[in-house]
């Protein structure tokens, strides 16, 4: 029986449909952003370590990181 | 509950959704009530791959209905004694602790989850680089502040494209750019290219040339229709990611 293919198995293709520039005038590459933008359009890939809760350690990163809002990608808990 | 934890922060929070529909991986110790057969327990956790039926937890943080969740793999690692280790792929919601109880119940033993640790959450990886515990973030950022350095923030802050990474993609003009940033639809002749794999109602992330995402869509056609399309929409923009007039505004009013 094949087993299902999980969402990091999928392999995609780019296919090209027209070409085209981009203006260098407008925008940023991703990792290029100016500093405060970096960490506003940011994700912290965190290790959680065993005690606090995945909230606790939410609003930990949103008060160290001095931020208005965070959130975090599943809660991890018991 | 330890491991792979992605923290969104200030707008990139607007991603999480696409976060928890990537689906999870996690290496789990369960611990058998009695003495089992190797042979019978890679027999029962092979029993549950594919779709299982699940009804969450008394202590859950969702409501208690019976719902299906998919297990994309489901490895046996090794057994000490009533101590068993494995590792699962397994789409977002599923309860491994739920998962080791019906586990036990199957055996006949009985069995409860006695250790867990997420290795996987979508495109973030356990021990890739980037993959930081909260006192590497308070050390560099002091590091950071002192220095100002910008590459030290990447040490621990990735841009929020990697949580769209394993989302199928297309990249737009500059000049469709700033529409789907004031809520347009995205339609063909935009388009420079895309990502095979693209269904009817699949979620899609629109891009810029320069990799920056734009919006969030819903696929209206699949890829293959995409490639012969010349005119029509292809996309309806769903969430917007990137705040209007980034890109210089490039369509004609309808007041003309």
């Amino acid at each position: 029986m094949p087993r299902s293919v999980a969402p990091w198995e999928i392999e995609r293709k780019l296919i090209a449909k027209a070409e085209d520039k981009t203006n260098p005038k407008y925008g940023h590459k991703p990792e290029g952003r100016p500093a405060e933008e970096y960490i506003r359009y940011g994700v912290v890939n965190l290790d959680k370590q065993a005690g606090p809760t995945s909230h606790e350690v939410a609003a930990w990163t949103k008060r160290l990181l001095k931020l208005q809002a965070v959130g975090h990608g599943g809660t991890l808990e018991a | 509950m330890t491991g792979v934890l992605p923290i969104t922060l200030e707008d990139s929070t607007k991603v999480v959704q696409a976060l928890l529909h990537s689906g999870k991986e996690y290496v789990c110790v369960m611990r058998l009530h009695s003495d089992v057969k190797e042979e019978s327990v890679r027999n029962v956790l092979a029993q549950f791959e594919d779709v299982i039926y699940q009804r969450p937890p008394l202590r859950a943080s969702v409501k208690r209905q019976l719902r299906t969740r998919r297990i994309y793999y489901l490895e046996f690692l090794e057994m000490d004694g009533r101590n068993v280790l494995f590792k699962v792929g397994c789409e977002g919601g599923t309860y491994i602790r739920k998962l080791c109880f019906d586990a036990g119940e199957v055996l006949g033993c009985g069995a409860h989850m006695q250790e867990l640790r997420r290795t996987r959450a979508g495109p973030f990886v356990e021990g890739a680089e980037g993959f930081v515990t909260l006192h590497d973030v308070a050390y560099w950022l002091k590091e950071w502040e002192t220095t100002k350095d910008e590459r030290l923030l990447r040490k621990f802050i990735q841009p929020m494209e990697t949580c769209l990474a394993l989302v199928p993609k297309i990249y737009v003009r500059d000049s469709a750019v700033d529409a789907v940033c004031h809520g347009a639809n995205l339609t063909a002749p935009g388009i420079v290219s895309f990502e095979t794999g693209i269904s009817e109602g699949s979620m899609v992330v629109i891009l810029s040339l320069k990799g920056e995402a734009v919006a969030l869509g819903k696929a209206v056609v699949t890829s293959e229709a995409i490639e012969k399309m010349d005119h029509g929409v292809v996309a309806l923009a769903k969430r917007v990611l990137m705040p209007r007039g980034t890109y210089p505004k490039c369509w004609k009013s309808g007041e003309g």
